[in-house]
């Protein structure tokens, strides 16, 4: 939704034709990064948070999906510092009786796959098409982008709002978790893969013409070896950079259909659920069931984007 | 940047628009009552809905040849008196003289007879409130006779909220049958109202507010001292209850139960609270071959009476009660609350006991599949997430308990719109779901009629209509026809509480609770909160 | 030109046309016009009058083009849940939504330009720094979030301003408007603030990257060069070439300011067009997300469409090229 805008993303900016790996090998690179301390501490941040959610089941005290082991009874617990609170749940529990670590950490979890097959579909279906694009030209590349066009006018939310919609009419408004969870990832996918076409399509639009890809040529190989094997390496660095930000804009989009009642539901939630639940409970005193997920979430995207924009910059060499 | 010129234009402008502000002010030195309630308004149809909160709007708006007083007594509405003649085959009412509905129209016995076609016509969701086809005859133009099969002593029990239309006004407007709640024809009568009540409606904007304007020409005693009443759908709790606290709204319903310590230690609202008529309650369906969203094919589990058991016995009801609800219910062991028909209380809930309802389960042939934690089975259940107290969170507990005893439950928490139209007549597309429900009358017998007798197997209205499981007992087909001639008080009761044990045991269904009410007011508002939790404005006074 | 313009009209008009049909589909086959106006008693001989009564047995083209004509005449049927006209209902919603965007863009614009021309000129101060933070925040946290937040602060905490709603709102008989009461201006802040930040974080991030770079060309270091003073330099030279770029993006984010009340519109339960699509999807009011979609396309392609020709105009080179940002 707002990548294309960004500057410096570099479309149309192609980077000198080096492979990715030798890039971060860049002393340039690794030097700024040890450089930012905030980096740095967005690296930790993310990594941390991440490892967290990969080994949730091991992290975490209890098992908040496992509706048979809840207890109403334990319900509306404040966190352990507080006189009423227990160790049983470090952050206290919800309404429900469910643990609210456990529960950011699940939580986490499905927000993050969510948002990583989401971007990793959006991935390829941009770049499959940018390669095909930039590398065809002609018709192909103007339906391409005129799709793109049409696609851009339609932010992420309205696109999985509608899908979400659509499935509802025809699957009936009973939803399984498995239906809802493949719809947010496939809306996901949907409304974010146009700006990874028109990057790899610009760049590619430029290796097309380079030595090598028109030796390839020559030495006879196949289109599709010589766009995935040759010019895709050659034009992945800037994608990497809005795998990053997507990630983030994936997550955010997520919560968002959580929070507004189309997402993942309240048995199996994902952060956005979490804060949508503890948000009833605002005015209440219960703050610790919206406050905790709420900080989670904006500590994992701000670490996400933090990583983000150091990594455009640095791959930027006309702002560094 | 800005010149000095464009500056002066600027501020020309804004005194220009504060100019218009002023001028507008004077007009709204009246007093207006705030209302937020937490859905919508989805209909103005007096026959559109058989709910509690539309009625009561309407009842602002619609009036009945009875009305129900502060205390949920019988008093004259349209009618002034009536007698029963004829051994109890022929009641007579005396229609109230010089009433005219809002657009000047005469109230007269004409639009009687046309109100009692109407509620009984195709889609009309209030048919219960002529159970027993009577007959209407005009006498004369202020005396309409009701003609029964047999007598009825409790026939005139519903009609505070069976409202009488105009039929000229509704004929005009083509509106002569209530729209279906799954139709696309708009309807005149749901967006349009015509009643003789104390106030009219002067704008409906669905889902944003409606608003009711003081009926000058009112026939009855005035005890409000409201202008204008603006009803606002606010659906996010916490909204509301910023909206009271900040004095943006004078009442809320309900008041989110966690939030009523806050609100009561605030500077200008508090939370009134009493007991609630309405039972809450889930229930199954046991009528369908095969459930409608069930992991079970070829058969429905819910036949079985060991199943609809072993559901009834994994619910904590003390948990909910204390958790979920905050102490603000009473747990209830039948249909009806004890302020209507006190010897329910005979009646014992069937214990939570989960060692029991495993049992029952394993008997029944649906084991665990995979082991002691596996699942015997999965079904839907149908919750709305904006009617009743903490409706949500009850059916996530639900959702919770009824895994312990391995059954999956897939909860399909939705706005009441789309629930009312998916679980209600006639298409009852709900294996399991969550209601609740208030006599009518305030008569142990509407029970009986609407949630307790066999429906129609096609689903079109009549007795059973609100019997969405389709519960079916022969015997308590007939008692519901025996209560309804009965006249002896006490035979009466005996056969009432017969048909309420034979539920219990049929287990037909799960009650829960009698919520407690919760309205959120500012301090500077008085008004009656009645317990059938109707939101009247014309016993509001604001200062 | 003519011919540039030309063929971004007729761009434009195919958008509009893919879109319809999607609608169309929505409309015609994921929600069954008859399905909602039958019972389980209609008999089978009333449904296919009904069928017949709609049209729908004729060619799918015929009824593609009836849906067109209809559209343009602002006929989208009868919502299902509301049994009102949709036409009706989104009128009635849409003064809100545009009042609602229209200030937060506003907002957006006279916040963002001058933090990020601050940010630009002076990268290392301590403020731009701080500007550099908050627009990070700014973007990190979801637009639900920051609404919570400032109820929670503005409106429970403080009791500064109106937590819902939309207030003090002057009926014009086409247009109802909150901008002519105070009360209406009050309700509008919070929700706008909410909506905007995240333009206005994006706009700023975009005036100041945009200004690093101007500040670094050829032209810029010769009108310094030529000793102009550092004020004109700056405004005069380097600003307004960063303003082409930061007009078309919020030009273009217009699109997305309508997309995103929905979740504004939501938290602060403002009622517009946005919180009407959600409660629809949500009850599958099929006639109204497909009047939505179709209504909420044709603002973005009209957006786009005059920022380009605007953006043609501006700069020439773009009209020989054909090609537009």
């Amino acid at each position: 939704m707002t990548l294309s805008s960004s500057p410096g993303t570099a479309a149309g900016k192609p980077e000198p034709s080096r492979s990715m790996l030798a890039r971060l090998r860049d002393s340039d690179i690794w030097h700024s990064f040890t450089r930012s301390w905030i980096t740095m501490i967005a690296a930790l941040v993310t990594f941390i948070l991440i490892v967290s959610a990969i080994f949730a089941h091991q992290i975490a005290p209890n098992d908040p999906f496992n509706l048979a082991s809840l207890s109403l009874l334990d319900g509306g617990k404040p966190p352990f510092w507080s006189p009423d609170g227990a160790w049983r749940f470090p952050l206290g529990t919800d309404q429900q009786g469910r643990c609210v670590l456990s529960s950011i950490l699940f939580g986490m979890r499905i927000s993050l796959i969510v948002g990583f097959l989401g971007v990793v579909l959006a991935a390829v279906i941009g770049i499959t098409l940018g390669l095909v694009s930039g590398y065809l030209g002609g018709t192909v590349d103007s339906v391409i982008m005129r799709i793109a066009d049409v696609q851009l006018t339609f932010p992420a939310i309205l696109i999985a709002l509608l899908i979400d919609g659509t499935m509802r009419a025809l699957v009936g408004t009973a939803r399984s978790e498995v239906l809802v969870f493949w719809v947010l990832v496939v809306s996901i996918g949907l409304s974010f893969w146009v700006q990874y076409a028109r990057t790899v399509r610009g760049s590619t639009m430029v290796e097309r013409n380079k030595e090598y890809v028109q030796a390839a040529r020559l030495i006879g190989l196949g289109r599709i070896t010589i766009l995935f094997r040759h010019v895709l390496p050659n034009v992945i660095g800037p994608v990497l950079v809005i795998v990053t930000i997507n990630m983030a804009l994936a997550i955010i989009t997520e919560a968002t259909l959580s929070f507004l009642g189309v997402g993942l539901p309240p048995t199996e939630p994902s952060l956005g659920t979490l804060i949508r639940i503890g948000n009833e409970f605002l005015f209440s005193g219960e703050w610790w069931v919206v406050i905790f997920p709420g900080l989670t979430l904006a500590a994992l995207v701000l670490a996400i984007n933090l990583l983000g924009d150091w990594l455009r910059d640095a791959l930027n060499p006309k702002l560094r | 940047m800005i010149s000095k010129r464009r500056l002066f234009a600027f501020a020309a402008g804004v005194a220009l628009v504060a100019g218009a502000c002023l001028g507008a002010a004077p007009a709204s030195a009246q007093q207006t009552l705030r209302w937020a309630f937490q859905g919508n308004l989805n209909t103005l149809d007096p026959y559109g809905i058989n709910e509690t909160t539309t009625l009561g709007l309407q009842g602002n708006v619609y009036e009945g040849l009875t009305k129900r007083d502060k205390e949920l007594k019988i008093i004259p509405g349209l009618a002034e008196r009536w007698e029963v003649l004829d051994n109890g085959l022929r009641w007579r009412f005396y229609l109230r003289k010089g009433v005219k509905f809002h657009n000047g129209n005469d109230f007269n016995a004409d639009d009687v007879v046309f109100s009692a076609q109407r509620v009984v016509a195709n889609n009309s969701q209030l048919t219960s409130r002529l159970s027993g086809d009577p007959e209407f005859v005009k006498v004369d133009d202020f005396t309409v006779d009701v003609k029964l099969k047999s007598p009825n002593p409790i026939l005139h029990y519903a009609w505070d909220t069976w409202y009488i239309m105009d039929k000229e006004w509704t004929e005009a407007n083509n509106a002569q049958i209530p729209p279906a709640p799954q139709a696309t024809t708009p309807g005149f009568a749901t967006i349009n109202t015509n009643g003789t009540g104390p106030f009219r409606v002067t704008e409906h904007q669905l889902g944003v507010r409606t608003v009711f304007e003081k009926n000058p020409n009112w026939w009855g005693k005035v005890e409000h001292n409201l202008d204008r009443v603006i009803f606002t759908p606010i659906t996010s709790a916490p909204t509301r209850v910023a909206a009271l606290l900040s004095g943006e709204v004078d009442v809320i319903d309900p008041v989110p139960l966690q939030d009523v310590p806050r609100i009561n230690a605030s500077a200008n609202a508090r939370v009134l609270e009493g007991p609630e008529v309405r039972t809450i309650y889930l229930s199954f369906d046991q009528m369908r071959p095969e459930l409608t969203a069930s992991s079970v094919k070829g058969k429905n589990p819910f036949k079985d009476v060991r199943v609809r058991k072993a559901f009834y016995q994994a619910v904590d009801i003390e948990a909910i009660r204390r958790q979920v609800m905050r102490g603000a219910a009473v747990p209830a062991a039948s249909l009806i609350s004890p302020l209507f028909f006190p010897q329910i209380s005979e009646i014992k809930r069937h214990p939570f006991d989960l060692a029991a309802a495993n049992k029952l389960l394993d008997d029944a042939g649906y084991p665990r599949v995979g082991g002691a934690d596996g699942v015997r089975f999965e079904v839907d259940l149908d919750c709305p997430n904006d009617r009743y107290v903490n409706d949500g969170p009850i059916c996530q507990a639900v959702t919770a308990m009824l895994a312990r005893v391995g059954i999956k439950i897939n909860l399909q928490a939705v706005p009441r719109a789309a629930f009312f139209a998916k679980i209600n007549s006639p298409i009852y597309n709900t294996p399991f779901y969550l209601l609740g429900w208030t006599p009518g009358t305030g008569d142990a017998h509407n029970v009986l009629i609407d949630l307790m007798h066999t429906r129609k197997p096609d689903g079109s209205g009549g007795r059973g209509q609100f019997n969405n499981g389709g519960y079916s007992n022969a015997r308590v087909d007939a008692l519901t026809d025996l209560v309804l001639v009965e006249g002896d008080i006490a035979k009466r009761d005996a056969m009432i509480l017969e048909a309420f044990k034979l539920l219990h045991e049929d287990v037909g269904y799960i009650p829960l609770h009698q919520q407690a009410l919760a309205w959120g007011t500012g301090k500077n508002v008085e008004l009656v909160q009645r317990a059938d939790n109707q939101p009247l404005f014309y016993w509001v006074t604001k200062k | 030109m003519l011919a540039f313009i030309l063929r971004r009209i007729g761009q434009a008009i195919l958008v509009l046309l893919t879109v319809a049909l999607i609608s169309f589909s929505l409309f015609r086959f994921v929600g069954d016009p008859t399905q909602q106006m039958t019972s389980q008693d209609t008999t089978l001989e009333e449904r296919l009058q009904i069928r017949k009564n709609l049209g729908l047995d004729d060619p799918v083209v015929v009824q593609f083009a009836r849906f067109i004509g209809n559209a343009a005449r602002f006929d989208f049927g009868v919502s299902y849940q509301n049994r009102q006209p949709v036409a009706k209902l989104i009128g009635d919603r849409f003064p809100a939504t545009m009042e609602l965007a229209f200030a937060s863009a506003m907002f957006a614009l006279l916040v963002g330009i001058p933090m990020g021309v601050y940010a630009g000129l002076k990268p290392n101060s301590w403020l731009a720094r701080l500007f550099q933070t908050v627009s990070l925040v700014g973007i990190s946290l979801p637009t639900f979030l920051i609404g919570i937040l400032l109820i929670f602060i503005f409106s429970v905490s403080f009791g500064l301003l109106p937590s819902f709603g939309r207030q003090g709102v002057i009926n014009l008989g086409f247009w109802s408007t909150g901008f002519l009461t105070w009360e209406g201006i009050r309700s509008l802040i919070l929700p706008s603030i909410t909506l905007g930040l995240f333009q206005m974080t994006l706009i700023m991030r975009l005036v100041r990257s945009e200004m690093m770079e101007v500040l670094r060309t050829d032209y810029v270091k010769f009108a310094k060069a030529r000793g102009l003073t550092p004020r004109a330099v700056n405004y005069r030279h380097a600003l307004k070439n960063t303003l082409i770029p930061v007009i078309t993006i919020t030009g273009l984010q217009l699109g997305s300011i309508i997309a995103f009340a929905i979740i504004t519109e939501t938290v602060f339960q403002w009622p517009g067009m946005g919180l009407m699509f959600l409660q629809a999807v949500q009850t599958v009011d099929i006639p109204i997300m497909s009047a939505y979609l179709l209504l909420v396309a044709t603002l973005f392609v009209l957006i786009n469409l005059i920022v380009d020709l605007l953006y043609a105009l501006v700069d020439p080179r773009i009209r020989l090229s054909g090609k537009a940002a």
